[in-house]
């Protein structure tokens, strides 16, 4: 059933745009891959460590409006072009002129897919109207589906996911279409496909074994490796990588090519190691295989002689090992012609350990940091060291400086090097009272902190519902960290239980409509209930 | 209900909950253009307004002059726009309070200055930006409410916010730029043919049809997503209005000449060279865009906030330099860090100039324009918060006083902000919250 009749629709309790990979997912979904998204889209707000809760704290801008409306009349026009118009799937009895019953079959169809639920009644009336007066107007059929396509692909419906909650025995949650969107995005960063809809148009999802089945599903997909592609590249912030620059003097082998291989190699190396290998995630900052294309041959002085991506696997006792000792990482996190122990151990702790550093006193002098010029200051470490003489910035130095130092054997432009100005790199480094060298120990050193993978919990959890957790969610959260841990951190098992927690999908307290936080009308519910979050 | 974005809607969502109070509605305010009109069509000249902001401040004791009022000398830092002096207004001494929040250093000024709110970290701008409420106000009846351009050819170099955290999205490049304004859609406003495009009248009666959604999803949304809502609807009918224009035949532009083609195609990057030579294609699209009514307003960054100029083959970027690099003990200052901030105000002085060489009516267009120019702190090599530095060119269709130097020591800067608002017409009665809080504009700069 592609509609559904009109009813009291239920309290919105969330809406946040998609991304723009979740936009292009769902072109891609709908309508196939070769249909091109040319142009930009509305920029995508990084908010408490990711773009996922930064899309559901901000909106559409007048500029970012524009943009949706002009990408959606380019994808519209292409979905009903001559080469493509097969995709409407029936035939109008006058090309010139409207047909309301094909093109209620169409947009019924493809409204439900956009809108990642059945249209109502109403609402599909409406477009099926405006297919008909852009036909009248433009005397072409497949202009007035055109027309009216365009207008639902800048509709909030689509624009934002919106999430609704039902009353069920007590408490509210979310219902099914709500629940379907959220481990469809969750796991795949994608919309319902056309199983998970039915599954939410049948109930199974409100019923624990239901949702089992469809999790296990997604899961158990090749799909699900776009939903983990997706949610590193948000965690790990790898969207610096598309608007670095480096100085190309310093660092002559540095290109946007090279920075888009960095990006790509990274997520490459995430899904070969958690869902291929199905590895421990602390494996990742200690893995020494990897995966190569021609231009990071050259980086990495190694040839590749293939056009594709080759994998490549470091000897043992290579220092290049895990993905902090990737240029992707290496790169981003540094000047643009010098690299930045301060910056990497920075990132580190905020992007993989989730812990917030303080900005740096406003009255600092900085001179002897950067003072290269001064031979008794050759390596960082020296530069640093005098530095942090200074007791104001002694406090945040060290939580940031033990971290990236142990990476100084790679330059701002990722190259490897064993001296800097002449003198040895030092690579040694601590954390929480362990002391290790280079990015292998560093790997070890994380691996043993517990803020590793609660960081991992925790950002799969804000990455599906786009909010940081709130006081009450940090035990259940923890219980699934434990038990993960134990069963050696494998993605695919902190997604599923994630996915299969009861407290996923609570309404956000606090945060929902009057009638979420109030419960519903007295005729409504139970008289013997409490709403939850009352 | 229907479509119809009431005053009062629109109105609350375009303040967005800015700590800005009125005196009188906003919309209900036309600009006025001070009697000025066009020798040839008679239309009267609208005033113009546009932020220019350069990243990493001056140096205090060498940007300075010593006297205030009219006959102000050009002190070293300022040479570089002593032919314009008749043309700006220079104010010195204002500063950014944070009310005990922490210096968030190259954020904290330079957004208290845009919103009147010193924010704790990047993610807390939430209020909207005076250069948006300007546009707010007075960038309507054009195509475009704004332009907003980085010259830097980054994507987080804004400064523009109509609130809610979302920042504007600059043109990157003097390509997307002459694409946005002379690419599909433009009208040239002298060319004698004027047919209402179709395809624009079935657009704007599509967009229309959003009425029933709107009420549907408001009608239980929660207060936050409420406002996410707003905002959109608000943005549907920003383009609503845009295409409603484009039906109607555009008044001749009499000093508009149509660019002959794409301009010609530099490298985007941080380097000075590239981004000296981006600014200028940039500016010269942006006054081809003012003279040919596509835009009132823009929103020009030269370089951001923690300056990320360089020199080719150099390590240092402009703000590395002002942290790292040693005060030359002769000459009293950073020599690297203030070339770079000299080559920014490079920039601006050919702003200026072009701006003086634009014709319009009887005059040019600095007669009609504000341009409201500042950096995000003075001093950066200590993230400095007073001092900060703030330029207003052009003399706003009348209304602003140019060269004057005014001197403030330790007032709030958000009094420059609600001066140039008031420049503009825009009758706020205050701006700001807590000690940034200001309801005096600065009056000796107005008419």
């Amino acid at each position: 059933m592609a509609v559904a009749a009109d009813q009291p629709r239920e309290p919105v309790v969330s809406i946040r745009r998609l991304t723009q990979d979740q936009y292009r997912q769902s072109i891609a979904d709908v309508f196939g891959d070769d249909i091109k998204i040319s142009g930009r889209l509305q920029p995508d707000p990084r908010r408490e460590g990711l773009i996922a809760v930064g899309v559901s704290q901000s909106s559409v801008s007048a500029s970012g409006f524009e943009q949706y409306d002009s990408t959606a009349r380019d994808i519209a026009d292409q979905v009903t072009d001559a080469t493509h118009r097969e995709l409407v799937g029936c035939k109008p009895v006058n090309a010139a002129k409207s047909d309301d019953a094909c093109a209620r079959a169409f947009l019924g169809n493809a409204g439900r897919l956009l809108f990642r639920r059945p249209l109502q009644s109403t609402e599909l009336d409406r477009y099926v109207g405006l297919a008909g007066q852009g036909a009248v107007a433009r005397k072409d059929f497949y202009r007035g589906i055109s027309t009216s396509l365009a207008n639902m692909l800048v509709s909030p419906s689509f624009l934002f996911r919106t999430e609704r909650a039902v009353w069920d025995g007590g408490h509210y949650r979310l219902d099914d279409y709500s629940v379907a969107s959220r481990i469809s995005f969750l796991i795949w960063n994608a919309p319902p496909d056309e199983a998970l809809l039915l599954a939410a148009e049948h109930g199974e999802l409100g019923t624990p074994d239901g949702l089992r089945r469809q999790v296990d599903r997604l899961l158990a997909s090749p799909r699900f490796e776009a939903g983990v592609r997706a949610f590193f590249a948000d965690m790990l912030a790898l969207e610096d990588l598309d608007t670095l620059q480096k100085d190309p003097t310093i660092y002559p082998r540095f290109n946007s090519k090279l920075a888009a291989d960095a990006r790509e190699q990274t997520l490459r190396t995430i899904v070969d190691t958690l869902v291929r290998r199905d590895e421990d995630y602390s494996a990742l900052f200690a893995t020494r295989r990897t995966f190569l294309s021609r231009t990071l041959g050259v980086l990495y002085g190694m040839p590749v002689t293939s056009r594709g991506w080759e994998a490549y696997e470091f000897p043992a006792e290579d220092p290049r090992a895990g993905i902090l000792a990737q240029p992707a990482f290496l790169m981003a996190h540094a000047h643009p012609g010098r690299s930045s122990p301060t910056l990497r151990g920075k990132a580190i702790r905020e992007l993989v350990l989730c812990q917030q550093v303080p900005a740096p006193p406003p009255n600092v002098d900085f001179a002897i940091v950067q003072n290269v010029q001064d031979p008794k200051f050759a390596t960082a470490r020296q530069r640093i060291a005098a530095h942090n003489t200074q007791a104001m910035c002694t406090g945040c130095h060290k939580l940031m400086d033990p971290l990236g130092l142990p990476l100084e054997g790679f330059d701002g432009g990722a190259g490897m090097r064993t001296t800097e100005n002449g003198a040895v790199i030092d690579l040694s480094g601590d954390h929480n009272g362990k002391r290790f060298v280079g990015a292998p120990g560093l790997g070890s050193a994380l691996a043993a902190d517990p803020a590793l993978s609660s960081c991992l919990v925790n950002r799969l959890y804000s990455f599906g519902a786009g909010r940081t957790p709130a006081a009450d969610d940090s035990g259940w959260l923890e219980a699934i960290r434990a038990s993960s841990v134990a069963d050696g951190l494998k993605i695919r098992a902190v997604v599923r239980a994630v996915a299969l927690s009861d407290e996923f999908y609570r309404p956000e307290p606090g945060d929902g409509s009057a009638e979420v936080a109030a419960g519903p009308s007295a005729s409504a519910k139970d008289a013997k209930e409490t709403p939850h979050g009352s | 209900m229907g479509r119809e974005v009431t005053r009062r809607r629109l109105f609350r969502s375009a303040l967005g909950g800015a700590a800005v109070s009125l005196c009188t509605p906003l919309l209900d305010m036309a600009l006025d253009d001070n009697g000025a009109a066009l020798a040839a069509t008679g239309q009267p000249i609208p005033a113009r307004f546009g932020t220019w902001h350069w990243g990493c401040g001056m140096n205090p004791d060498r940007w300075t002059p010593a006297v205030t009022g009219a006959d102000w000398e050009p002190t070293p830092e300022l040479q570089l726009l002593a032919p314009h002096k008749k043309d700006f207004s220079l104010f010195t001494g204002y500063a950014a309070m944070l009310d005990g929040r922490a210096n968030e250093p190259h954020i904290s000024a330079v957004w208290a200055l845009r919103t009147g709110y010193a924010p704790k970290t990047k993610e807390d701008i939430q209020n909207p930006s005076f250069d948006a409420l300007i546009a707010k106000a007075a960038g309507g009846g054009v195509r475009f409410r704004t332009l907003d351009m980085a010259a830097t050819g980054r994507r987080t170099d804004s400064y523009s916010t109509t609130g809610g955290g979302a920042l504007a999205a600059p043109e990157l490049s003097p390509l997307d730029l002459y694409q946005r304004v002379f690419g599909s859609g433009f009208q040239d406003p002298n060319s004698s043919a004027f047919k209402p495009d179709p395809d624009i009248m079935l657009r704007l009666s599509v967009l229309s049809a959003f009425g029933e959604e709107r009420a549907a999803l408001l009608r239980h949304a929660s207060a936050s997503d409420r406002q996410k809502l707003d905002a959109y609807f608000t943005s549907v009918r920003e383009v609503e209005q845009q295409l409603a224009l484009q039906l109607e035949k555009p008044p001749p532009a009499e000093a508009c000449v149509v660019p002959s083609g794409p301009p010609r195609v530099l490298p985007v990057s941080t380097e000075i060279e590239e981004v000296t030579a981006n600014h200028k294609l940039m500016v010269d699209l942006t006054l081809m865009a003012l003279k040919c009514n596509q835009t009132k307003v823009f929103n020009i960054v030269f370089s951001p906030s923690a300056s990320t100029l360089r020199k080719a083959g150099s390590a240092d970027t402009h703000h590395l330099l002002t942290h790292q690099e040693a005060v030359d003990p002769k000459a009293g200052y950073q020599p690297g860090a203030t070339w770079f901030s000299q080559r920014s105000l490079e920039g601006l002085a050919y702003l200026i100039a072009e701006l003086g060489k634009a014709k319009e009516g009887a005059g040019t267009l600095l007669d009609q324009i504000l341009v409201y120019a500042h950096s995000d702190t003075s001093y950066a090599k200590e993230h400095a918060l007073d001092e900060l530095p703030v330029i207003m060119v052009g003399r706003a269709g009348g209304r602003l006083k140019t060269g004057l130097h005014i001197r403030e020591e330790g007032a709030p800067v958000t009094k420059t902000a609600l001066t140039a608002m008031h420049a503009m017409n825009l009758r706020v009665g205050s701006f700001g919250s807590q000690s940034l809080e200001v309801s005096q504009a600065i009056g000796q700069v107005l008419v």
